[in-house]
Order: structure tokens, then sequence, then C-alpha cells
């Protein structure tokens, strides 16, 4: 049981929470992710850890509605327990002084990325960080991630915040210029990653992509999350998430990632129609 | 049994049948497939124990339990009584006279397997621990003062509960360690509702807990806390009973298609995760319309009788050596049969085939024919070549074997393993390599049955306990 102390709504449909996960918070490194569950016949998902306050036992965890649960999640409140939260999984992210380092985040893939660019900073790296989302209010944690990078740069899909474009377009332009990087890190939309791979590829630019594909258990058992990675099998819960992107075969990952799409749209639907019967839910009530 | 007349009175009573659930709700729901012996049934069957003098059954079970001495109870009326005297080898006996494959152990040995049909001792321990239960007549047994002492258990499986509920029983301070959010392993991810009902497992831990164990779930040892934390935490000694938590795939092409799941995924989804209950529970299952499990193991016939009862119009084993050499238990398989499972022997897949969307659509097969024994003794089967051949599948549940994960090892690397991961252990008592640390079932042996880990389970706690007298 983690309880939520915190809940800030960071843009439509994607929601901050602070949760008391001691354990865990003094545990964990950057990269690393929890597996959720949220009630007695819940699924088990997998969300990254956007941050982390060991003193205060506390994770951060930005949630993104797409489904069912992350929907019912992102509905509960302060004061509220989540069910299971178990912790830390995945390698975490090898951090060294590369030198002169790019991270890209897009959408709600700011989150994972901020404790990583906040490690590689530490680590002496000079960073260069590319935030995109589709619009203004979906670009994310900008004063976080402003904190710790070099260089801040910002796009959105219909150039209503920053330079007009993908993220690619930012990235190709720092190519273009000859900027010279010497690694680069990219987590957000599966298309995103593999698009920036594409264009790293060429320059030789050593590119790591964080997945997030379907898990159940998150500890190896079961092999949902396989990927092929270099012409070889691999789970992403243990032997990721974080791959060199240049090695990963991102069409499969995204026919298998769509594997129960129909029962998860199904699932998802019923709920929201659920939730339109439900009368509005008030929120710390006075008197209470 | 000194008097003959009684004896050969005995000898007339026919080993009594199980009764079913009839094939209609077996193929459609996931209730419990047989129903369990009647009382008068129960009290004919034991009564069929001829009390032998040398007590070869004992001698086939792996803890041990005092066989004849619990059918005489059955026999006298007592019927909690006799539950109460199997718990003292063994606590889970609603569990074990469900899943133990008896035929190789206790009822292998029974003595009127000789001249007729053995003594139905599972079905006997089924009952009574059912008895117990239903009649609330679970008790927790007088327990030693507390000797102070800690003990960490890595898995939540039958090594683990079995290492617990001993070592609780000896005073001592036991805490389990499961990497889910449900305690029992593969008692609850693995084997299904129809065979081993959630509710039973859970009863028996909780009658475990009930010994003074402490279970926690989400806890994964080897990323959470390394085994040498867990000594720094206090305990002082360390049982690691963590199972073969990893499935084996086949490496030929086309395995990652849409559509082909590991056993392990597929029972996961379905028991641990409710996922035939979608969308009441949230974790959704797919099965095509014609299923192939690859495998003719007990964990092959799971899921083939899964995919059944998920609706699939055709499931059927493809399975590289013969019936003979099926490692699943001959009732397990009659029961699959029963309910339409078919067979294809001697033959195995090459690759699989998808569409565009990368979902499975046929697979290439060879055949094959056996040659001269392996390793296992087992004829070795070898493909006939040429003889490829196209099969139309949608799903694919691959039941082939598992091995050892290796996620707690990543922080315990000073434990020995085998070169196929598995951990070195003294037969025994279960010690590793490092000191205070004991390891017993599937993560020793390979793959292998409950009531084994069980003893594994048993043996450690026994050299446990030995080893922190020394302390």
């Amino acid at each position: 049981m983690a309880k939520i102390l915190e809940k800030t709504i960071l843009a439509p449909k994607i929601v901050r929470m602070i949760i008391d996960t001691p354990e865990i918070a003094r545990k964990r490194q950057a990269g690393q992710f929890v597996i959720v569950r949220i009630s007695e016949l819940g699924e088990r998902i997998p969300l990254s850890i956007a941050d982390a306050d060991p003193e205060r036992g506390t994770l951060t965890l930005v949630i993104q509605e797409v489904g069912k649960t992350s929907a019912c999640l992102n509905e509960m409140e302060p004061g509220e327990e989540i069910l299971d939260v178990v912790g830390p999984l995945g390698i975490p992210t090898h951090i060294e002084n590369f030198g002169r380092v790019v991270g890209i985040g897009g959408g709600v893939g700011i989150a994972p990325l901020h404790p990583i660019i906040q490690a590689l900073k530490r680590a002496g790296n000079h960073v260069t960080t590319i935030l995109g989302g589709r619009s203004k209010e979906f670009v994310i944690m900008e004063d976080e991630m402003r904190k710790v990078s070099d260089e801040l740069l910002i796009c959105t899909d219909d150039g209503s915040y920053g330079k007009k474009g993908f993220v690619t377009v930012v990235l190709q332009e720092l190519l273009d210029a000859k900027t010279p990087i010497d690694f680069c890190i990219a987590i957000g939309p599966p298309i995103m990653m593999r698009n920036v791979c594409k264009i790293t590829k060429p320059y030789g630019v050593a590119t790591y992509v964080s997945l997030n594909t379907i898990m159940v258990d998150g500890t190896g058992m079961c092999g949902s999350c396989r990927v092929t990675v270099d012409g070889k099998t691999r789970f992403v819960c243990v032997d990721g998430p974080e791959f060199n992107g240049h090695q990963v075969d991102f069409d499969e990952m995204f026919k298998r990632m769509e594997t129960f799409k129909p029962l998860e749209d199904e699932a998802y639907r019923r709920h929201q129609e659920q939730m339109k019967k439900k009368p509005v839910r008030k929120v710390a009530m006075e008197g209470d | 049994m000194g008097d003959p007349e009684k004896k050969k009175a005995a000898l007339r009573i026919p080993r009594q049948k199980m009764p079913h659930l009839g094939l209609h709700l077996r193929k459609t729901t996931f209730q419990e497939v047989p129903l369990g012996y009647s009382a008068k049934q129960a009290r004919l069957e034991a009564q069929r124990c001829l009390q032998c003098k040398r007590t070869v059954c004992i001698q086939g079970c792996p803890v041990l339990i005092d066989i004849p001495a619990f059918l005489q109870l059955i026999v006298d009326g007592d019927i909690i009584g006799a539950s109460r005297k199997i718990k003292e080898a063994n606590a889970l006996p609603a569990i074990c006279g469900r899943v133990c494959p008896q035929e190789d152990q206790c009822e292998k040995t029974c003595v009127l397997a000789k001249k007729g049909e053995p003594l139905a001792i599972g079905r006997l321990e089924r009952y009574v621990a059912d008895y117990e239960r239903e009649h609330n007549a679970v008790e927790v047994p007088p327990l030693p003062p507390p000797t102070g002492k800690r003990i960490a258990v890595i898995g939540s499986g039958p090594a683990g509960l079995i290492a617990a509920s001993e070592l609780a029983l000896k005073g001592h301070d036991v805490t389990i360690f499961e990497a889910l959010h449900k305690p029992g392993g593969v008692l609850v991810y693995g084997i299904p509702e129809f065979r081993l009902p959630k509710k039973i497992v859970e009863a028996e831990i909780n009658y475990i807990q009930s010994l003074g164990v402490k279970i926690k779930t989400g806890y994964i040892i080897g990323m959470l806390y390394s085994v040498d934390e867990l000594f720094a935490q206090g305990f002082q000694a360390v049982f690691i009973g963590i199972g073969a938590g990893l499935p084996r795939f086949l490496n030929i092409p086309g395995e990652n298609l849409c559509g082909i799941f590991s056993a392990n995924e597929f029972l996961t989804r379905a028991n641990l995760m409710f996922a035939y209950d979608f969308p009441r529970a949230d974790t959704p299952i797919v099965v095509g319309k014609k299923v192939v499990v690859l495998g003719a193991g007990n964990t092959a016939m799971d899921a083939a009788r899964i995919a059944i009862r998920l609706g699939a119009d055709d499931v059927c084993i493809v399975y590289r050596r013969t019936r003979a050499e099926a490692p699943a238990r001959i009732e397990e398989i009659q029961r699959a049969e029963e309910e339409g499972l078919k067979f294809h022997f001697l033959m195995a897949p090459t690759r699989f085939i998808g569409n565009d969307d990368g979902w499975l659509r046929t697979m290439e097969c060879i055949r094959m024919e056996l040659g001269e024994p392996d390793d296992s003794g087992r004829r070795r089967p070898v493909p006939i070549p040429g003889s490829e051949f196209i099969m139309e599948v949608d799903t694919i549940v691959n039941a082939i074997g598992s091995g050892s994960n290796t996620i707690l090892f990543r922080t315990a690397s000073d434990i020995e393993r085998s070169k196929w991961g598995t951990i070195v252990a003294d037969e025994e008592t279960g010690l590793t390599s490092k000191k205070g640390v004991y390891a017993g079932g599937d993560i020793v042996t390979g793959a292998a049955t409950v009531i084994l880990a069980m003893g594994a389970g048993k043996a450690a706690a026994v050299a446990i306990d030995e080893y922190l007298a020394t302390l």
C-alpha cells in the first residue's frame, strides 16, 4: 500500500502524484520503474519514476491516462492508497561523463527523462534537453527540466510554444549545425523514439531509448515485454528498459504493443461510460 | 491388520471413483473439476488400507506423512484428527491432495497396487483437509516459546511456504518475501482454478500465517534488497525458494509474433490476474480459433484446458516425442482429452509465420522419429529430413519448460550456480555456497513438482534450525 500524498494536474489527462513508498524511494536509481496495481481485480501496469525523495520517502509518478487503469489511477486523490507499488524494476541508466549529451523528452516521456538528465548533469555532462509536446499545455515539467539542463529547447507540434515541429526537427538542426553530441537519450512515444534513432544513426551518435512495452510481472517471468534488440530477444523488464535505439526492432515492437488493443479499448470505453453516469466526485470535502 | 477376515473384506472394496463436474460446465467455466469424496466414499476408501507393518507408502512421500495413521483416523470417524495428523508433517494438505503426483509416490509404493488398484491416498488427504476447513475446525497448534531467531524466506511458493511453516513451528521468527502481489508462487500464478481453487491456497496460506509467519508481498529480493542486506537487517539465515520462473523460448524465426505466449504469461494472466473474467477483471487475454500448445507436461495440459475454457474452437498439443514420454500426469492428460484436447506427437515447429499486422497465422513443423535414448533416459526425437509441412494456427502457448530467474543473483553473485542457472545446494540440507543461505525447490532442481519442492523446503528447515542453534 502506498498513500498518495500530493496530486497535481500537469496537462489534460496527465497527473503528477507524490506517493509514500520509503523503501523504493531509498533504493531506486535513474532509469528504473515501478509496477502498480490499484484494485483486487486490477491489472499490473509499469510506470516510470519521475523523481524520488529518499529523506521524505516518496516517489514522484507522472501518469498519462491512456486506458482504464491509468484513468482510475488519475481519478484517485491524496489520502487514498494505491494497493500495490512494486519496485524498483529494470536496470538503472548507465551514467558516466560522456561529454556533451542530448536528452529528448516527448509528452509524458519527459517525466522518466528527468532523473536521467539529472544524473547525467551531476556526472559532469553538458546537457542539452529537447522537450516536445502536442501543444503548449503538453510540455510538462519545464522548470524542473531547466534546472537540470545546460540548455533547454522546446518545440510543439502546433507551434503554440517554442519551435513548431517535432523533437526530430530540433535534433536535426543541432546535427546540421555540427553540434558535437557524445550521447543521446530519447524517451517518448515509440514512434518518436524510432524517428530520433533514424536521424542519429547516420551521424553515429550513440542513442538510447527507454521502452514501455506490455508487462505483467515485471520480473522476467512472463516474457510479454519481449523485444528484438540486435537480432536477439530481450525482456524490457529485466534487460531494459533502456536499449541501444539503433538496434531495436521498432516495427516488431509497435505490433506487439497492439496485442490486446481491442480489449484495452473496450475496457476503457466501458469505464468512460460508467464515469459519465457517476456524479462528479468531490475532492477533499470540508468537515470530512 | 491382524484379522484375516477383516483383511479379506477390505480387499473386496473397490477403489472409490472421484466424482467430477459435468463436461459442459468443465468446458465453459473455471470451476474445480474433481468434486471430492463423499463421507461414505472416504470411509470406504480408508477401510481398504491394510495397515501394513512396513510403511512403504510413507517412504514414497517426500514430506513423510504418517499415512496409515491418518487413514485409521478416518476409519475411526475422526476426520479432523486425521487432518491434524497430516499437518504434523505437511502444512498444505488440501493443496497436496489435489496436485501431488501420488501415482509416482505414496500410491506407487502401496501394497494394494500389486494386485489391484492402490489406495487413493491423495483423494483422502484432500477429503480430510477440506473437511477440517469447511467445518471451521482449523486450529493453531501449540507453538514453542519464541527463540528470537529471524529467518528470511525468499519466494512464497511450495518450498518457501513449507520451510517457513516448519521453522515457525520451531519457534523462529520467519518473514517471507514474495515478488508478486499475492503469496503462493506457482500455486497462484501457475496452477489453474479448475485444478486448485485459489480460496484453498489462500486458506492454507492463512494457516501458515497463523503460525506467526509474516508475508511481505511486492518485495523483489535482488532489486529492492540484496541477500546481504537481509542479513544486515538482522536476519540470521536465508532460505531461497524462488522457483523456475523464466520462460524458455525455442529461438526459431517468428517467435515474437503477436499471438505467441509463454506458458508463464498465459497462465499468469489467466490465474493470478483472473483474465478469464475480463472485463470484470482488468487484465486481458486473447485466444484465437486454433490454439497450439507446445509441450506435454502438466503446464501444457493446464494451458490447453484454459484455452478450451476461453472458447477456442480447436486446441491441440504439439509434442516432439510420443504419448509414452509425455511428462504430464496420466490423470491430467485424460481430463484434458475428455474436454476435447487433441494431440500431435512426433512433431516440432521450425518457424512461425505471421500476417502484415504481425499476428501469427501458420507455423511450419517438421516430423520427428525416436532415436537413441538421451541423458534423461527417454528416446531422443530426431527430425525426419524433408518432412516439413505448414499448419494453421493463430495462438501458440509455449510450454516447453522454464529456467531460473536471475534477478536475485544480480546482487548475490557469491551464491554458486550450475551451468543451467540453478543454485548449487547440498542435497540433504539445501546449504548453498554462502554461509547461512539455504535453497530448495525448482531453483535447485530445475522445474519439478510441488511436493518435491516442499520436501526440499522441509529438509532445509531442519538444517536451518540446526544451524541457528550454533549461532
